[in-house]
C-alpha cells in the first residue's frame, strides 16, 4: 500500500485515504480530551502534560474560545490547531458581520469540517492532524451542543465524546456511565472520564465549563483538585459498600 | 471653474417645498443647458445640495432623486424621458406593536401623470414569517430623472466609471436583486436547517443593494418578520443603508401615512386597532398624493407568520371613513290646490 499514501487525493484500491487515516494516528497520539454536554451546562476536560518547569504555563491553555459562546479542545498536533482556530474565530466574527448573529455552534462546526475536508482533497497539502470537541450554546435556543470533527472532515453532534490518547477506554467510560446530569454534576462526569486515563491531580488536567449565562469559565487548579477529591470519596464509598455485602436477607 | 447659478438657485427654492413630490416642481424650474462634458464642481455642489436636502427631509426616508451621473445623452433620449416622466409613486408603511407587525401598502404604479397600473403587489411574501415591500425599483419604473436634465453623480470618483443604467435594465436588475435576495434567504435557511433571522435578511438585502450603488436602483424597501428574537422591523435603501426602527414609511404618500401613523399608534393596540391604523393611514396617503391609490392592502405578521387581513379599494374605504350624509332636501314648494 506504500504506493497510495504519498499524495493524499489519491485513493487506495480497497477505498482509502492513507494520508487521513495516518492523520487519525497523530489524532491517538494527542492528549486526552474529553468533552459532555449537560442539560444547562457544556464541559470540556483535557489532559495535561506536567509543565517543564521554566515553561510559563499560561501560555498553553489547550482549551480556546472561538466566540463567546463556542468553545473548542482539539487532540492532535498542536500547530495545526493554532490555524484552524484562527481561521474558525475569523468566521465567527465574519458570520456576525454578515447576519449580524452569533454563530451557531453547528455553523462553525461545519465550517471547521469543511476546512478540514478541504485539506484533504486539494494538492500539495496534508489534512490537519487534529481531532475538535466543540461545544456552546444556541445563541437564540440557548441550548447545550457538541460536536466532534476529525481529519477526514466529517462531523457529528454527540451528548458524550472523547478523542485523543486512550479515547476508546473513556468513551467506553461514558457509555456506561452516561445520563442526563446539569450544573456540578456534568462536570464531575466529564473528571471521572478523564481520570480513567490519566493520572488525577488537579496540575494533570485542564477543566473549562461553558454556560449561557456566564460563557466560558477554566477551573482553577485547586477546584479542580477538590472536585477529584469529591470523586475518589465516591469511588472509595462505593468499593467499600461492594465489598461489605448486604446482610439483610 | 465658473458655473451658472442661476439654474441652482431656483431649483433649491423648489427644494424648499419640503415633502411634496416634486412632479410639478421641477416643470417651474428653468431649462438647463445640457452639459457634454462633465462639469465636475457643478455636480459636486448639486451633489452636496442633495445631502443637505436630505438631511432636512427627515419624513421622507426614501429619498427621490435618483442622481446617477448621466452627463451624454442625445436629443432623442432626452425627450423621451421628458415624456415618460417615471416616477416612484407609492405608499407603504410598517410598524410593530404588542402583537407583531403590520404592514400595509397601496398599489398604485405611476409614471409621472399617468396612472400604469392599480394593482401591483408592492408587500413580497418573501417566506411564511417575513415580508418585503419595495417602493420604487421593483414596484414600477423607478428612474427618476430631473427636469434640468441633469444627473449628479452618486459619487465624484465614478463620474465616468458608473453611467445610470437604460431604465428597462434598471428594471430587471431590481427584480434581479429581489430574486437573488429571496435565493439567498432559503439557502440561509436550508443549510443552516433554520430560518433566516429578519436582522440578517435585511444585511443581506442590503449588501446586494450596496454592490449595486451608483447604477440608477431606487429602491426603498421595509423588511418585516417575526423570527426567534419576536418581531423585527427593518428600512433598507438602494443606498445600501439600513435601519431598525418600530415605524417607517416609505414612498410619495410617507409624509401622510406618517401624520396619521404617528398620532394614532399605541403599542398596546391590537391586531384588530393596528390594522385599521394602517388601512387609514394608507387611505389618507392615497386620498392626498397623486401618486398612491388602488387597493390598500393590510398584512399582519404573528409568531405564527404572516397573514393577509385586508385588501380594500380605497375609494370605497373613503366612503367608510366619510360618508355622505343626505341632507334633507327642503321640500319644494308645491302648487298647493286651493
Amino acid at each position: 500500500m506504500a504506493r497510495y499514501d504519498r499524495a493524499i487525493t489519491v485513493f487506495s484500491p480497497d477505498g482509502h485515504l492513507f494520508q487521513v487515516e495516518y492523520a487519525l494516528e497523530a489524532v491517538r497520539k494527542g492528549n486526552a480530551a474529553v468533552g459532555v454536554r449537560g442539560t444547562d451546562i457544556v464541559v470540556l476536560g483535557v489532559e495535561k502534560k506536567s509543565a517543564a518547569k521554566l515553561q510559563d504555563s499560561r501560555s498553553v491553555k489547550k482549551i480556546v474560545s472561538l466566540d463567546d459562546h463556542v468553545a473548542l479542545v482539539c487532540a492532535g498536533l498542536k500547530a495545526d490547531a493554532r490555524v484552524l482556530v484562527n481561521k474558525a474565530r475569523i468566521e465567527c466574527q465574519s458570520y456576525r458581520l454578515t447576519v449580524e448573529d452569533p454563530v451557531t455552534v453547528e455553523y462553525i462546526t461545519r465550517y471547521i469540517a469543511g476546512l478540514q475536508q478541504k485539506y484533504t482533497q486539494s494538492g500539495g497539502v496534508r489534512p490537519f492532524g487534529l481531532s475538535t470537541l466543540i461545544v456552546g450554546f444556541d445563541p437564540h435556543l440557548g441550548v447545550p451542543a457538541l460536536y466532534q470533527t476529525d481529519p477526514s472532515g466529517a462531523f457529528s453532534a454527540w451528548k458524550a465524546n472523547a478523542t485523543g490518547r486512550n479515547s476508546n477506554s473513556m468513551r467506553e467510560f461514558l457509555e456506561k456511565n452516561y445520563k442526563e446530569t446539569s450544573g456540578q454534576e456534568t462536570v464531575k462526569l466529564a473528571i471521572r472520564a478523564l481520570l480513567e486515563v490519566v493520572e488525577s491531580g488537579g496540575k494533570n488536567i485542564e477543566v473549562a465549563v461553558m454556560t449561557k449565562d456566564q460563557g466560558l469559565r477554566q477551573l482553577e487548579e485547586a477546584e479542580i483538585d477538590a472536585i477529584v477529591a469529591e470523586i475518589e470519596a465516591e469511588k472509595a464509598a462505593a468499593e467499600a459498600a461492594k465489598k461489605a455485602p448486604p446482610k439483610d436477607s | 471653474m465658473k458655473f451658472d447659478t442661476s439654474g441652482l438657485e431656483s431649483t433649491a427654492s423648489v427644494f424648499g417645498t419640503a415633502g411634496s413630490e416634486l412632479v410639478d416642481g421641477f416643470s417651474a424650474a428653468p431649462a438647463f443647458e445640457l452639459p457634454t462634458t462633465t462639469d465636475v464642481s457643478f455636480s459636486f455642489v448639486c451633489y452636496a445640495l442633495r445631502f443637505v436636502w436630505e438631511g432636512k427631509s427627515q419624513n421622507c426616508l426614501w429619498v427621490e432623486f435618483d442622481f446617477a451621473f448621466w452627463f451624454q445623452f442625445d436629443g432623442f433620449q432626452k425627450e423621451a424621458v421628458q415624456m415618460v416622466k417615471p416616477a416612484k409613486g407609492t405608499t407603504t408603511l410598517a410598524f410593530i406593536f404588542k402583537d407583531g407587525v403590520i404592514v400595509a401598502a397601496d398599489s398604485r404604479a405611476s409614471m409621472g401623470g399617468y396612472i400604469s397600473s392599480q394593482s401591483v403587489k408592492k408587500i413580497i411574501e418573501i417566506n411564511p414569517y417575513m415580508l418585503g415591500t419595495m417602493a420604487g425599483g421593483a414596484a414600477d419604473c423607478q428612474f427618476w430623472h430631473r427636469n434640468l436634465g441633469i444627473k449628479v453623480p452618486e459619487n465624484n470618483q465614478a463620474l465616468m466609471a458608473k453611467p445610470s443604467l437604460p431604465l428597462s435594465l434598471i428594471d430587471a436588475l431590481s427584480t434581479a436583486c429581489k430574486i437573488a435576495w429571496q435565493s439567498q434567504c432559503r439557502l440561509h435557511e436550508l443549510t443552516n436547517k433554520r430560518r433566516i433571522s429578519v436582522t440578517g435578511a435585511s444585511k443581506l438585502l442590503a449588501n446586494i443593494l450596496f454592490s449595486y450603488r451608483g447604477m440608477g436602483l431606487s429602491v426603498g424597501t421595509m423588511i418585516a418578520g417575526w423570527d426567534e428574537t419576536g418581531p423585527g422591523l427593518y428600512y433598507v435603501d438602494s443606498e445600501g443603508g439600513r435601519l431598525k426602527g418600530t415605524r417607517f414609511s416609505v414612498g410619495s404618500g410617507s409624509p401622510y401615512a406618517y401624520g396619521v401613523l404617528d398620532s394614532g399608534y399605541r403599542a398596546d393596540m391590537s391586531i384588530e386597532e393596528a390594522a385599521e391604523l394602517g388601512r387609514r393611514a394608507i387611505y389618507h396617503a392615497t386620498f392626498r398624493d397623486g401618486a398612491s391609490g388602488g387597493v390598500a392592502s393590510v398584512y399582519y405578521v404573528g409568531p405564527d407568520g404572516w397573514k393577509k387581513l385586508s385588501g380594500d379599494d380605497v375609494s370605497e374605504l373613503h366612503y367608510k371613513y366619510y360618508p355622505v350624509v343626505s341632507t334633507e332636501a327642503p321640500e319644494p314648494d308645491r302648487m298647493v290646490e286651493a
